[in-house]
C-alpha cells in the first residue's frame, strides 16, 4: 500500500540495453529477483522508495489507532485494537527489513522519516475523532491495504513478495475487526449510529486517495508496471476497492457520502464523484490535519528510545569484553 | 532529532523458526537487535505470534556466507544434465513390481 503511486520516485536507468534486456527477459518469465542478483539501479530505487514508503505508514499508522487504545470500549474491543497496532509495528519490520537487503540501513530510512524528507500514505494525517474512527479504519483503511497489498505478493522482488504475504496474512483480522465495530454501532442506539455514518463520511474520500493519482496523472506506473513491481493500476484497484466496499455499507445500512455514486450496469462496476486531488496533493505536500503531529510524535518516542538503544549496545559490549576474558584463562 | 548516525549500529539478525518437531528450522525473516538475548526475544514477538512455532534460530546476517549469484550457473546447472541420478531413469519390467 501506501506508496501511492511512488511520490517522487525516480526510475530512470543508466545500464546497456543489453543488461535492460536481460533483466527484462527474467522479469517476464516470471523469475523473482533476489538480493545480490544483478538489477538496473532504476529498479532498486523504485523499489526501496517505494518499500520505505510503505514501511514509514506501517509506523505512522499505528498512531491515530493507538490514539483509542485506552479508551477502547471494552476489554474484547481493547485487546483487539492492540494486537492490531502490534501487527502494524511488525509489519514495519517486515518491510524495513525487505528494503535493507536493497542495501539501505534502517537508520537512514528512520532519519529520513523524521527529518519529513521521507513520504508515507496520505491517509495517516487525518485523525482519529471518536471510537467509530477505529472501525472505519480497520473497515477502510486496512481494506484499501489488502486491495492493494495482495497483488504485491507476487511482485518481482522476492523479498517484499515475501514480506507481503505475511502482511496479508494478518491484515485479514484487521479489516473484520474494523467493519464488526462499524456493525455493532450501526446496529446500537440512533446516537451510535450517527456516529457510525460521521466516520464513513469522513473517511471514505480519503481512503479512495489511498490509491494514488488516477492513472492519468500518475507518471511513473508505467515502469513499475514493466518491471511488475506493481500489478494492477491506481484507478483499476480504487475501483475494485469500491465495488467490494459499498455492498458492506449497504448491509449494515449505512451511505457512502457521494451522492454521484451509482452502480453502471455495462461497466460492471460504479461511477463515483470526482476525489478532491487538491485535498490529497495538500496532505502529502504536509499540509494535513495531523501531519505536524505525527511527525512530533514519531521524534519524541525516537528521542525518548535513546537511552534504551544506548543502554543496549553498552550492555552487548560489556558482555562481549566479560564473556573473552574466562576465555583466555582456560587456554 | 536525527538517529545517533555517529553511533555504532545494531546488529541484523537472521530469523529461523521450527513450525513443529520434525520439521526443519527455516528462514523467516530479519530484525535488529544488539544481542542474542535481545533477538530471541523480539524474533518471538515479531514472528510467533500465530503459533508459528516452537523453537528460534537466530543468528548474526554478517555471520552467514552466501554463495553468488553471479556463479549460479556454474554452480548448479551441472546438476540439470545428470539425469541418471534420478530413479526413473532405470527402466525396471513392470512384473517386478514397485521398487
Amino acid at each position: 500500500m501506501y506508496s501511492q503511486g511512488l511520490i517522487g520516485a525516480d526510475s530512470s536507468t543508466t545500464e546497456s540495453e543489453e543488461f535492460l534486456a536481460a533483466f527484462q527477459a527474467r522479469i517476464d518469465r516470471e523469475e523473482k529477483i533476489e538480493p545480490n542478483d544483478p538489477m538496473p539501479e532504476g529498479y532498486r530505487r523504485t523499489l526501496v522508495r517505494q518499500i520505505g514508503q510503505h514501511a514509514h505508514s506501517e509506523i505512522v499508522g499505528m498512531l491515530p489507532e493507538g490514539n483509542w487504545i485506552t479508551r477502547a470500549p471494552s476489554l474484547r474491543r481493547k485487546i483487539a485494537l492492540l494486537a492490531k497496532v502490534q501487527d502494524e509495528g511488525g509489519h514495519g519490520l517486515y518491510l524495513y527489513s525487505a528494503a535493507e537487503t536493497l542495501g539501505v540501513s534502517r537508520e537512514q530510512m528512520t532519519e529520513e522519516l523524521l527529518s519529513g524528507k521521507a513520504k508515507y500514505s496520505s491517509i495517516f494525517n487525518y485523525p482519529t475523532l471518536t471510537w467509530a474512527d477505529i472501525g472505519a479504519v480497520g473497515w477502510l483503511v486496512d481494506g484499501a491495504a489488502i486491495m492493494n497489498q495482495i497483488p504485491l505478493c507476487r511482485c518481482s522482488y522476492g523479498p517484499y513478495a515475501r514480506a507481503m504475504i505475511r502482511v496479508c496474512k494478518e491484515e485479514s483480522f484487521h479489516q473484520r475487526q474494523g467493519y464488526e465495530i462499524m456493525m455493532t454501532l450501526a446496529r446500537g442506539s440512533e446516537e451510535q449510529k450517527e456516529l457510525a455514518q460521521d466516520a464513513l463520511n469522513r473517511w471514505w474520500w480519503p481512503s479512495l486517495m489511498m490509491f494514488g493519482p488516477s492513472d492519468s496523472e500518475s507518471t511513473n506506473s508505467d515502469q513499475s508496471m514493466k518491471w511488475k513491481i506493481k500489478r494492477f493500476s491506481n484507478d483499476e484497484l480504487r475501483q475494485k476497492f469500491i465495488t467490494a466496499t459499498v455492498p458492506q455499507a449497504e448491509f449494515i445500512g449505512l451511505t457512502m457520502p457521494d451522492p454521484e455514486l451509482k452502480w453502471n450496469e455495462a461497466k460492471q462496476a460504479y461511477d463515483h464523484g470526482e476525489i478532491d486531488w487538491a485535498e490529497f496533493k495538500a496532505v502529502v505536500r504536509g499540509d494535513g490535519q495531523m501531519n505536524r503531529d505525527r511527525l512530533r510524535d514519531r521524534n519524541k518516542a525516537w528521542d525518548d528510545g535513546a537511552w534504551v538503544r544506548e543502554a543496549a549496545l553498552a550492555h552487548a559490549r560489556k558482555r562481549a569484553e566479560n564473556q573473552q576474558i574466562p576465555q583466555e584463562a582456560a587456554e | 532529532m536525527t538517529p545517533e548516525s555517529t553511533h555504532q549500529l545494531t546488529p541484523l539478525w537472521e530469523v529461523f523458526i521450527r513450525p513443529r518437531n520434525g520439521l526443519h528450522h527455516r528462514h523467516v525473516g530479519s530484525l535488529h537487535a544488539t544481542d542474542p538475548e535481545m533477538a530471541l526475544q523480539a524474533a518471538r514477538d515479531v514472528y510467533t505470534r500465530r503459533g508459528e512455532g516452537n523453537s528460534i534460530w537466530v543468528v548474526r546476517s554478517s555471520d552467514i556466507a552466501a554463495s553468488d549469484p553471479s556463479f549460479a550457473d556454474q554452480n548448479f546447472e551441472p546438476a540439470d544434465d545428470k539425469i541418471y541420478r534420478h530413479p526413473s531413469f532405470y527402466e525396471i519390467p513392470d512384473e517386478v513390481g514397485h521398487m
